[in-house]
């Protein structure tokens, strides 16, 4: 009960920072929005992805561009409370020492999950129409929950162990990427073989597919178990070795 | 209830092949201020950090309260409070609402009316409701102090509290400790100028090379040093006297 009740004032504490500096929220849905614009308009009417929205084919994986862009705070945060000496006041007072980091991996999940919905609702009003019902959507949420967390434990890693903020964030760089070299923006099957056998075999790929096929009413196939598979093996790696930093932090 | 409220013995302390802590032994008694003076290196916030639970010793024990800080590590965190070197402020919350926080998390019955009671008693009711960012280092430190006493813990650790402060901040935390002291807080401080441990302290020990070297009070540690020996000291120039008398004299006619 005491983990609990640390856990959400400390929840509290970041969330508090979050509407205190909405640039969080806005810098990290920002981008994700511009490339979207970006290939929809400019680019769009030349990528042949055989369906007939493209805001409906560019929206997976503009999400998880938005997620692994927003978990780059994560770690900045993270990093930000280890330096002032925030974490060695909490840790040295009647504090559930594992509420100190579950609060920042819940503000983390709420903060991206934010993101999302802000460029949910301008994909909308781009044309991003979806026959997914309820069942569908919540599979998608699920889905993006869980990347956000598996993303979120890596963010820690960093966020505890980096001696500078730009070796806290800079972890994100190739994340936010992956899924350029993914079927986020066009089909893997005009790619070059290699680039094609990268492209079909990361992450990125089956989690865009997945949710892809959610969000249009399509079968999912054996790519959701995948996606599934990637995300819950990448938490839970990235859980062992941010845990372990996390008992090394003073 | 014993008179020691500080037990330190045998304490050791290695990160990889750099011994730290080589088997340092002290007592510190109830209400007393405690100065820990040494050099940078010497081993003060290890020792610190090992008293605050936040590092394990190698060998060795180390009590506050009379609970053990490996086996009783709660018990310890319930009765202590640190003030670390730099002021562990949150400084996107408000003054006051730093102050709610920690109380809230030491589950005080009325967090918002201690909150209000320290932000008066350490004269930052006007800067309540800035963000702490914005505040003056002096300010910030105080702020600090002003956290770590919520809940009136029994020890409080003070480390390099004076590090990076002008003199005037100086001067405030120095006399904020002597307050405390006063109200029956011990407090243990760690500090490499000499003027500072000389100002405050009860009773000294010099950490040097991983061990106290010497301990005792100041006309004890005197009788035991050959004044030629204290040319080290880190003397403050007396351009401080010079700067204290001018800014005091405007203060005063303002």
């Amino acid at each position: 009960m005491k983990v609990l009740r640390d856990t959400s004032i400390l929840f509290g504490r970041s969330m508090r920072h979050i509407l205190r500096s909405p640039d969080t929220i806005i810098t990290v849905a920002i981008m994700p929005i511009m490339f979207m614009l970006l290939f929809v308009y400019v680019f769009g009417g030349a990528i042949q992805t055989g369906a007939r929205n493209y805001v409906n084919y560019l929206l997976p994986g503009i999400l998880l561009i938005a997620i692994a862009s927003g978990i780059a705070y994560t770690a900045f945060r993270l990093f930000t409370d280890r330096q002032k000496g925030l974490f060695a006041r909490f840790h040295s007072m009647p504090v559930a020492r594992s509420s100190v980091l579950w609060a920042h991996v819940l503000t983390s999940l709420v903060s991206n999950a934010i993101s999302v919905v802000v460029i949910i609702l301008v994909a909308l009003i781009m044309g991003f129409r979806s026959s997914a019902g309820v069942l569908a959507w919540l599979a998608v949420a699920g889905i993006l929950v869980l990347f956000t967390l598996a993303l979120t434990w890596l963010a820690v890693i960093p966020g505890l162990t980096a001696k500078t903020v730009e070796g806290a964030s800079a972890f994100s760089y190739p994340l936010i990427f992956l899924p350029f070299i993914s079927s986020a923006f066009v089909p893997t099957a005009t790619m070059p073989t290699v680039v094609r056998a990268f492209a079909e075999n990361q992450p990125v790929t089956s989690i865009i597919n997945t949710v892809r096929s959610l969000l249009n009413s399509e079968p999912v196939g054996n790519e959701i178990w995948i996606a599934l598979a990637w995300c819950v093996g990448i938490a839970i790696v990235t859980y062992f070795f941010a845990m372990r930093a996390y008992k090394q932090t003073a | 209830m014993t008179d020691i409220a500080i037990h330190v013995k045998d304490l050791r302390k290695s990160f990889k092949a750099t011994e730290v802590l080589k088997g340092v032994d002290f007592e510190v008694r109830r209400g007393e201020i405690f100065a820990l003076l040494g050099s940078n290196g010497a081993g003060k916030t290890t020792t610190i950090n090992i008293l605050s639970t936040l590092l394990k010793p190698d060998d060795g024990s180390a009590s506050v309260c009379g609970f053990d800080v490996g086996r009783q590590s709660e018990k310890v965190r319930e009765s202590i409070s640190l003030t670390g070197q730099f002021a562990a402020v949150d400084g996107i919350l408000t003054g006051r609402e730093n102050l709610v926080l920690i109380a809230k998390l030491r589950g005080v019955a009325d967090a918002h009316k201690t909150a209000d009671a320290l932000l008066s008693r350490f004269g930052l009711s006007d800067a309540a409701k800035r963000r702490a960012d914005t505040y003056s280092g002096g300010m910030a430190r105080r702020l600090d102090i002003a956290m770590s006493l919520v809940g009136t813990p029994a020890v409080i650790f003070l480390d390099e509290p004076t590090t990076g402060l002008d003199p005037e901040g100086r001067l405030e935390v120095w006399k904020t400790a002597k307050d405390l002291a006063d109200r029956g807080t011990t407090i243990l401080l760690t500090t490499q100028n000499l003027e500072e441990a000389e100002q405050l302290a009860d009773r000294i020990a010099i950490l040097h090379g991983g061990k106290i070297i010497a301990s005792g009070t100041l006309d004890e540690l005197k009788k035991l040093f050959p004044p030629a020996k204290v040319e080290y000291i880190e003397k403050q120039p007396s351009l401080e006297e010079i700067f204290l008398a001018i800014v005091g004299q405007k203060e005063a006619s303002k």
